[in-house]
């Protein structure tokens, strides 16, 4: 037992490498700014659609890598590509035919993703296609790391420069609309924030589990708080600190970094479901007794 | 001295601009003129050739079965639908879509009552046309939205979330993001569906003043025995327009049946 702690590097060790730091602070930067717009995704309760978006990625970044090959812009390419094609495609699909938009987005997904797997596979790429699936934080380099850090800002100052009119259009788009709220433009820009943020959760912790990132701190806030403003602000913080927690975890016990990563963010939301003052499960039965 | 004849002048100015006291005086300025509006819905017909017109100062219920076009045409007057055709002018003007100065009141059981924002942050987006997206929040504001909570005794509840208010309070937080938006015309969806037999009191004690006060209500309203003490005018709905008039006159036995067919509810037999 000792001997098989000491043949691995210390955690201090560790995190003393580049590699190890790189990830710290991608978790960081990635963690805040998907728990930040978490909160966006919870308040409009559009959880379903996020993660049927962040599924469809990966075609179209295995479509991108088939034509143009790997490069540090293929997941951020390939993912607005995708975006686009499964957003357009399912309202073009519900138009034209009798389906809704949740069942064509239903059958796009799917069948863009199993393309997806198909392609990658022919491709070669098992390594590359495990990382999309399952993420790969420690093996970012430092391009990555400033597409991170583009996207967190962009996200950040985009829902802070927005927060009046989005505020309202969160509430219920039919009074924002009345009220003279660009409600087709907040579709727009919101929907693109959700993409960027998706591509980082996808280097964080891979398509299969980026809705959890993206929903849970919000969603363990929710139940804290009564304040739209704390939802996007402890999102955030809990995104941060959750995802830095995790990976100083998952070192000394070997677990994956990106289940780590979603299994602390569940455990913060158990902890808030159960012992929140307010809307945890004890602080219920007070307001029955 | 000049300073708060100043105010006093801006004062002036936001009673004649909300309809604030400004009474019947003014009402002729303020018409709502809907012209042969169809509108449709998913490439399904909702709404065909409804005319009316009307002034600030009136109540108007809009009677008719589920599926009638009720809902439709308080969207189509909030801008929120394009109608195929047709014109409704509102002060003179072709309305295209949405203005500050009509307020839409969705149905309650449209709303996410569990949405993290307290009354006063309700009332305060009324506030949005004025500020717009960057705009600082001003005295001129902060009165007009104290205004609105006043009007409707709301002070007291003013820091409560909006999930800890009763139907009938939900209800008046509605009525104040309008009021604090300085709207003319309000549009409620079903106002009264799922109210108390007290609550729908003060609601309709809170219409006579609104319209006293010289406001547009116009409000779609399922409940055929409480229309002639609620309403002054009446529009009868069945996709196309049945009838349009003052309460007393139009809301017939003759109408109702011409509105609802067969299915005129129980509870109304031996009334007319």
């Amino acid at each position: 037992m000792a001997a098989d702690l000491s043949s691995v590097p210390s955690l201090s060790d560790f995190l003393a490498e580049p590699i190890a730091r790189r990830a710290l602070l991608a978790c960081v930067m990635i963690g805040f700014a998907n728990g930040f717009v978490s909160a966006f995704v919870v308040l409009r309760r559009s959880a379903l659609k996020v993660g049927t978006l962040s599924h469809s990625l990966l075609p179209g970044i295995a479509l991108v890598v088939l034509i143009a090959g790997v490069t540090n812009w293929s997941l951020l390419a390939g993912s607005v590509f995708a975006a686009l094609f499964v957003g357009l495609g399912s309202v073009f699909l519900s138009r034209t035919s009798r389906l809704d938009q949740d069942t064509s987005m239903g059958i796009l997904y799917t069948t863009g993703f199993a393309a997806g797997l198909i392609i990658l596979q022919r491709l070669n790429l098992r390594q590359k296609l495990d990382e999309w699936l399952f993420g790969s934080i420690v093996g970012m380099a430092d391009t990555d790391l400033w597409i991170a850090f583009g996207i967190s800002l962009v996200a950040v100052v985009t829902l802070v420069t927005l927060q009046r009119p989005l505020l309202i259009y969160m509430f219920e788009p039919n009074v924002a609309a009345s009220l003279g709220v660009p409600v087709r433009l907040l579709n727009y820009a919101t929907f693109g924030v959700v993409i960027l943020v998706l591509v980082s959760s996808l280097q964080a912790v891979g398509c299969i589990l980026s809705v959890g990132l993206l929903i849970t701190p919000a969603a363990t806030v929710y139940l804290l708080t009564n304040e739209a403003k704390w939802l996007f602000i402890g999102g955030g913080i809990l995104g941060a600190v959750g995802s830095v927690l995790a990976f100083l975890l998952q070192y000394p016990l070997g677990w994956s970094v990106s289940g780590a990563i979603v299994v602390v963010q569940g455990i913060f939301f158990l902890t808030a479901y159960v012992f929140s003052p307010r809307y945890g499960l004890f602080a219920k039965r007070e307001v029955q007794v | 001295m000049v300073r708060s004849d100043l105010q006093h002048e801006a004062h002036d100015h936001a009673h004649d601009h909300v309809c604030w006291g400004g009474g019947h005086a003014h009402a002729h300025h303020h018409r709502l003129e809907v012209s042969d509006l169809c509108v449709s819905y998913n490439e399904v017909r909702a709404l065909e050739h409804i005319s009316f017109a009307t002034e600030c100062g009136r109540s108007i219920a809009l009677v008719g079965p589920n599926g009638a076009g009720k809902s439709t045409l308080l969207k189509c007057l909030a801008g929120l639908i394009v109608p195929d055709s047709g014109n409704i002018i509102w002060r003179g003007k072709r309305l295209t879509r949405s203005s500050h100065e009509i307020a839409y009141l969705p149905q309650r059981g449209d709303v996410n009552w569990n949405f993290p924002i307290t009354v006063r942050g309700l009332v305060e987006m009324g506030r949005f046309p004025n500020l717009g997206w960057w705009r600082r929040y001003s005295d001129h504001d902060e009165t007009m939205v104290k205004r609105a909570l006043v009007a409707m005794d709301l002070m007291d509840l003013q820091d409560r979330q909006i999930s800890a208010l009763s139907g009938g309070q939900q209800q008046r937080v509605f009525l104040a993001r309008a009021l604090a938006q300085e709207a003319h015309v309000l549009l409620l969806d079903e106002p009264y569906t799922g109210l108390d037999k007290p609550s729908q009191e003060v609601l309709a004690g809170l219409f006579r003043e609104l319209t006293k006060e010289g406001r547009l209500l116009i409000a779609s309203h399922h409940d055929l025995q409480t229309v002639e003490d609620i309403f002054d005018d009446v529009l009868m709905l069945r996709r196309t327009q049945i009838v349009f008039g003052i309460t007393k006159e139009v809301f017939t036995a003759a109408n109702v049946d011409a509105a609802y067919g067969a299915n005129v509810p129980t509870v109304l037999e031996g009334r007319f």
